[in-house]
């Protein structure tokens, strides 16, 4: 309760700088890096490169949270190119994460929902950042306890970089060089009330 | 997302934001069991001991299968095959030799109430979890009995339980009225009055009824105990044939229920005494899905007790 109040009082102070947001009581530096247009054209050029790749036997598998909104997105795109619809599912992965057993709070598990055998298909998981990779590879552990996929591509929004396993992105809505302690945010209309992407900093 | 308890030795335990934890973990669970591959990575590493001082089947097997279905290490010790108990050991002792071994969680099932309690003060670390304590109480059996109501009826809050039979000697009877009253529902009992606890209203919130057939239309669920026929012995009721008559449940005496009435029963059943074969095998009965989620809830007890949440990684 605490932190969204604090949360809201920060945006109240919220002064607008030239696209950079300053916030002087709590030291939070926002930037917008994407708005609603710049997502949905980098989701249609992804949906145009996804169809020329070849479609048949291909479904989009969203990554809780953020994922899941961003697939549906993408499937909407890729009906348009296609003319035809795409299948997608939802994946929850934190009983797949390895930092499981390295705080005191857990997450809560919710359904994974594939509506189709993943044997055979060719999977394209969603996410909204690419960090560590840590979640791609808790993905893919899930993913492969469902079946044998043909092959798994990966779909981000944004890449930003500083990478602890050996993953990489196969489409990308836009790389952004970022620091350790700056947090990248995809916000989606479904879940924060606006589609934009921000990244923030502590100063 | 935490529970508040770190054991859970009763219903009492757990608040009811714990308890729609459990739930909500417990919906997303029921799909591992369903899969090829019924086994998801989340416990690996992590020591389950299923220390059992008194027979069951149905328990043990469901803790043992919730377990291994999230990678745990599971063991199962019991009464009989312990070398501990036999030559004398305290339960006391075999606690903290158990304890040595560096298990996470100690389910344990005695037939003394307050044995789990006991083992919880006496460990330093690790959880317990009562699977069955004399005639106290069997929490998990209630969570997956009200999981299972939530399941099939879609809502708790406001619905009316019949709980007929043996409540006196029963604990699966005291969990299940902690924890239908925790969250809302009118509870009735029925029986004959040697198998009903003294002041059983008072303490718990619940009615009791003299006539069975009275309170069947009013009926959402109907919890059937099993009669112990050791209790015959002890004269607390003339004969399993009167029994049969006056407290069994067969389709005449459904008749005037409600349709969706819900026919539950915790195991193991006497077919033709506490419920007739035709209703065991009809449609109201949930006693199966009963089983098979019990399975999920304590998969997400185990889960909820010894998960943690590190930094994200994304």
């Amino acid at each position: 309760m605490n932190q969204v109040r604090e949360q809201s009082t920060a945006k109240a102070s919220l002064r607008k700088r030239g696209g950079l947001f300053y916030d002087k009581e709590s030291h939070v530096e926002e930037k917008l890096i994407m708005n609603v247009k710049d997502m949905d054209a980098a989701l249609l050029r992804i949906a145009k490169e996804i169809v020329a790749a070849g479609t048949d036997g291909v479904a989009l598998v969203g990554i809780r949270t953020r994922g899941v909104p961003l697939a549906d997105w993408l499937a909407r795109k890729i009906e348009k190119v296609q003319k035809k619809p795409i299948d997608t599912g939802v994946l929850d992965i934190n009983l797949y994460r390895d930092d499981l057993s390295e705080v005191a709070e857990q997450p809560l598990v919710k359904p994974t929902e594939l509506p189709f055998s993943v044997t055979g298909r060719g999977i394209i998981l969603i996410d909204d950042v690419l960090y560590t990779g840590r979640t791609i590879r808790a993905a893919m552990d899930a993913l492969i306890d469902y079946g044998r996929p043909k092959f798994i591509r990966l779909m981000v929004m944004i890449d930003r970089g500083w990478r602890e396993f050996p993953i990489q992105a196969d489409y990308i809505g836009k790389k952004v060089k970022t620091d350790a302690d700056q947090i990248i945010k995809v916000m989606l209309e479904s879940i924060d009330g606006e589609n934009k992407v921000i990244v923030k900093r502590k100063i | 997302m935490a529970l508040s308890t770190r054991h859970i030795l009763s219903i009492r335990d757990l608040s009811s934001r714990d308890i729609d934890l459990i739930f909500q973990t417990a919906d997303s669970f029921r799909e591992i069991s369903e899969r090829d591959i019924k086994k998801v990575p989340t416990l690996r590493g992590r020591t389950v001991i299923n220390a059992f001082f008194e027979d069951s089947t149905r328990t043990r097997l469901s803790f043992e299968i919730a377990g291994k279905r999230l990678s745990a290490d599971t063991i199962n010790i019991s009464t009989s095959g312990s070398a501990m108990a036999k030559k004398g050991e305290s339960f006391g002792d075999t606690v903290l030799n158990l304890e040595a071994m560096n298990p996470d969680i100690l389910i344990i099932r005695h037939n003394q109430a307050g044995a789990p309690l006991l083992a919880s003060k006496l460990i330093k670390k690790g959880h317990v979890i009562n699977a069955g304590d004399g005639m106290h109480e069997h929490p998990t059996q209630a969570l997956l009995d009200l999981f299972t109501i939530r399941e099939k009826l879609g809502r708790v809050k406001g619905l009316k339980v019949g709980i007929v039979g043996d409540v006196a000697h029963s604990r699966v009877a005291r969990s299940d009225m902690l924890l239908f009253r925790k969250m809302g529902l009118k509870v009735y009992l029925c029986g004959p009055l040697t198998l009903m606890p003294p002041s059983v209203e008072a303490e718990y919130g619940v009615t009791w009824v003299p006539s069975f057939d009275d309170i069947i239309p009013k009926l959402d669920v109907l919890i059937a105990l099993r009669i112990q026929k050791e209790r015959l012995e002890e004269h607390l009721f003339p004969s399993l044939r009167e029994y049969a008559r006056y407290f069994g449940i067969n389709e005449k005496r459904l008749k005037k229920a409600k349709t969706e009435l819900l026919i539950m029963h915790p195991g193991p059943v006497n077919r033709g005494i506490e419920l007739s074969p035709d209703v065991i095998d009809g449609p109201r009965s949930v006693i199966l899905d009963q089983v098979t989620n019990g399975v999920a809830i304590r998969m997400a007890i185990l889960y909820l007790l010894l998960g943690g949440e590190g930094e994200k990684g994304t």
